[in-house]
């Protein structure tokens, strides 16, 4: 099953992610800020990276521009969790190399139809 | 899937108070004037995940609350914004507000919409009032509540005869793949709304010696059989909206012809709502703005004892420890399988390192229920913010050692006293800024909370550089109130521990901050009955300072244990003075007064555990065998008769309460090393009680 880092710097929410991606039976790691998710994401290669964008230390934004640099993230999809809805914070992440967003709140059935645009 | 939100409700809303506190710090710490952009940042982000998470959770009240609090402060963050203190205070005020809330919503409570309304508005008159930004902010108030991607909005109209559906014209740039998409994926997820029908144009393709895979030269003719609406199928597009050129063009023409698509959440409908709450409930916020700040931290208080957040360096230090007693375990095992007396050297070593082991670990999981006295000192900020507004007086409050590490429950429990003796400070203590200007000091009051550690013990002071206290004014007080008698002759220190005395109080008039009907001998009580001790220094005009000293745990206690009979007791050694054997000339009997003993020059009372714990066992010692234990409690001296000392040693305290019910001086019980039960006697409590 595909590998995916949920990252974000509210524990309820990452838990919420996680959990529910782990039901649907993805493999999931949990990272709480950008640096942490870095970190792990060198340590071995995600199928797919699910980011909140406004976080402590390195936001998602940043975290998917140095993602994007990395030869094995090249084309991995990346998605950001955000509740700005406004295209000025899409559009920073697209150009950092965002596959996609979903926009909070946003409940499990949601989070699993949106990955399933880019899993699989 | 259906998936129990419920099972991430309490980590939210830790997180939430987390995230209050952070916002109440960060708020009160914005010098108007010289913002700092990362404390508004930090407190943008708290705002910012609370409103996720309450929305992702389904507490829409709160998600909508948070939004509007968001948007002021992303104001203020993009500088579009001045931070003006009328705006801090609101802000501040919403924190209250929003703990109310989420404190109705953990207890299960209907949440008070009437004081949420309030401050909404107070909130809203803040966004809207000041110039700049007023009208288009208020729009995504309404927008707050799910906001759904993935859905198509089955609205339009459109009847067509012949085959309906679309035909795409899909022609990506080069650069679409760099992003993580798929145009596969995309056709998967166009295929789901109906029947699909590709065309590949590879005419862009160069020769293969120039191909470079990680560009899109491909381009699509795709044809849609389906009564999907224009903007279902462009939904499916809206990520690589800006990595391609994409046109739709319907498959037949539809008879009717199609309402404008409407772009978003529709503006104008919401611009006129939002001042009209403003307008409505504007004047009960003036009114009642100042009443739900004080009460509520002190509610959501014992909520948080129900679980402990734990640096894992200190799980990592435990399992360790774990590790090394099992280790020793197991070769103690394997001397124990073959044991023969030329193992017995052997034998002790390993006893001697499963006693390290013990002890470390021990220490180890007591260490897990320390927690840094910044969890108590955090609140004070706020309410030396508030309480000097309210006064008057220009105060400012520094908090030293604030990473002091103490016991978990000294944690929960030094705090009322606390903040009975910080009020206190700032009403009695500090004085008017004119008052201070005319004694020569500066305008600005200073009071310093202090922790350190000091033997096994944990001290807070309370420093202010104040009016300091009156003695004089203290012992005519005592005097009118028939507490001491005229003649008394009493030293500076047992003037000033005269506030502690039940029923004295100096405040000329009782104000709604310090004189709550609570006294200094209730704040010195509750100390005590924490095992700890206060002490004041204080000199007129100069300030006081109260020092309060607290065992680091409560659930051990270095103890002395005496034998009583054939039953032992523990006596707490930090209220031991001294131990003499005693012989017959000390004793005395006065008529009415019981036994005194003389300690050189004074009579200290004498309290027979034997006849007070009624022990009949064991050999009957007469009164002049045995030793005294001189213990103080209560602020006196006492002296206890035992039968013989026995040792000290540290003790785990069982609760009786909890396993059998309160009984009168004893405060706990312990179990020994060979399994038996012994007492804890309860110094203030046995004083008390002899004095009966």
């Amino acid at each position: 099953m595909a590998s995916i880092l949920a990252v974000d710097d509210s524990a309820s929410m990452r838990k919420m992610v996680a959990f529910t991606l782990k039901t649907a039976g993805y493999d999931v790691e949990e990272a709480e800020d950008g640096v942490d998710a870095l970190e792990k994401a060198k340590a071995r290669t995600f199928d797919c990276i699910v980011t909140d964008v406004n976080m402590p230390n390195k936001d998602g934004i940043a975290l998917i521009r140095d993602l994007r640099q990395l030869p094995q993230y090249k084309h991995v999809p990346m998605l950001m969790l955000t509740t700005e809805s406004g295209m000025e914070k899409k559009m920073e992440g697209k150009e950092a190399g965002a596959t996609g967003w979903m926009v909070k709140p946003f409940n499990p059935d949601q989070l699993l139809k949106t990955l399933l645009k880019v899993l699989g | 899937m259906s998936i129990d939100m419920s099972q991430f409700h309490q980590v939210f809303f830790e997180e939430c108070f987390e995230g209050l506190e952070a916002m109440e710090s960060g708020l009160l710490s914005l010098d108007i004037g010289d913002i700092d952009s990362e404390v508004i940042n930090t407190i943008f982000r708290a705002a910012h995940s609370i409103k996720g998470g309450s929305g992702t959770f389904g507490f829409t009240v709160v998600a909508e609350y948070t939004h509007i609090m968001e948007t002021l402060l992303d104001e203020m963050r993009d500088g579009r914004r001045q931070v003006t203190k009328p705006a801090v205070d609101v802000l501040l005020g919403s924190v209250d507000c929003l703990r109310e809330m989420l404190t109705s919503i953990q207890n299960e409570e209907d949440v008070n919409m009437e004081s949420a309304a309030q401050h909404q508005a107070a909130l809203e008159m803040e966004l809207n009032g000041t110039a700049g930004g007023g009208e288009h902010t208020a729009a995504p108030v309404h927008a707050a509540p799910i906001v759904v991607v993935v859905e198509a909005e089955p609205e339009e109209e459109v009847v067509v005869d012949e085959e309906q559906g679309w035909k795409i014209a899909f022609c990506p740039y080069l650069s679409l793949l760099k992003t993580g998409n798929d145009p596969v994926r995309l056709f998967r997820e166009l295929s789901g709304l109906g029947e699909l029908t590709t065309n590949v144009n590879i005419q862009d393709v160069p020769p293969f010696a120039e191909l470079d895979p990680e560009e899109c030269n491909i381009s699509w003719e795709l044809k849609l059989v389906s009564d999907a609406t224009e903007a279902a199928v462009r939904e499916i597009f809206s990520w690589v909206e800006e990595d391609c050129a994409l046109e739709l063009a319907p498959l037949a023409k539809p008879k009717k012809i199609k309402k404008p698509k409407p772009a978003a959440a529709p503006a104008p409908v919401v611009e006129t709502a939002a001042p009209v709450v403003a307008t409505e409930s504007a004047p009960v916020v003036a009114a009642k703005k100042a009443a739900p700040t004080e009460s509520d931290p002190s509610k959501n208080a014992p909520k948080a004892s129900s679980s402990i957040r734990v640096d894992t360096d200190k799980i990592d230090t435990l399992i360790n420890m774990v590790g090394e007693v099992v280790i020793t375990q197991s070769m103690l095992g394997l001397i124990g399988e073959n044991f023969t007396m030329d193992k017995v050297g052997q034998l002790k070593r390993g006893l001697a390192q499963l006693e390290r082991h013990t002890r470390d670990l021990q220490q180890s999981v007591m260490n897990i229920r320390m927690l840094p006295i910044s969890f108590v000192f955090s609140r004070f900020p706020r309410l030396v913010h508030d309480i000097s507004t309210q006064l008057h007086k220009k105060i400012t409050l520094k908090l030293v050692g604030e990473n002091t590490e103490v016991d978990k429950a000294v944690v929960e429990l030094i705090n009322d006293p606390l903040v009975h003796l910080i009020r206190n400070s700032l009403d009695h203590g500090i004085e008017m800024p004119a008052e201070r200007v005319a004694a020569g000091k500066p305008e600005m009051g200073t009071i310093e909370l202090k922790a350190y550690h000091r033997g096994g013990h944990i001290v807070i002071e309370i420093v202010d550089d104040g009016r300091g206290m009156d003695k004089a004014k203290l012992l005519a007080k005592a005097i009118e109130k028939g507490l001491v008698e005229e003649s008394t002759i009493m030293s500076d220190k047992q003037i000033l521990e005269l506030i502690f005395m039940p029923g004295f109080s100096t405040a000329e008039k009782l104000t709604d901050i310090s004189g709550r009907g609570v006294g200094m001998d209730v704040v010195r009580r509750n100390i005590q009955s924490l095992g700890g001790n206060i002490d004041i220094i204080s000199e007129l005009g100069k300030g006081s300072t109260i020092a309060i000293h607290l065992p680091l745990t409560l659930a051990i206690l270095d103890g002395q244990s005496v034998a009583v009979g054939d039953e032992t007791y523990i006596v707490p050694l930090v209220s031991i003075i001294e131990s003499i054997n005693i012989t017959e000339k000390m004793l005395n009997k006065v008529a009415g007064k019981g036994e005194t003993f003389k300690l050189r020059n004074e009579y200290l009372p004498i309290i027979r555990m034997r006849e007070i714990f009624n022990v009949k066992s064991g050999n009957a010692t007469k009164s002049n065998e045995g030793v005294i234990v001189v213990v103080e409690g209560q602020g006196a001296l006492c002296g206890f008769l035992v039968d013989e000392l026995l040792g000290q040693q540290q003790v785990v305290i069982k609760s009786l309460e909890a396993n059998y019910r309160r009984v009168e001086g004893v405060s706990g019980a312990t179990i020994l090393g060979d399994g038996s039960v012994a007492l804890i006697l309860d110094v203030p409590g046995l004083v008390r009680l002899s004095v009966r």
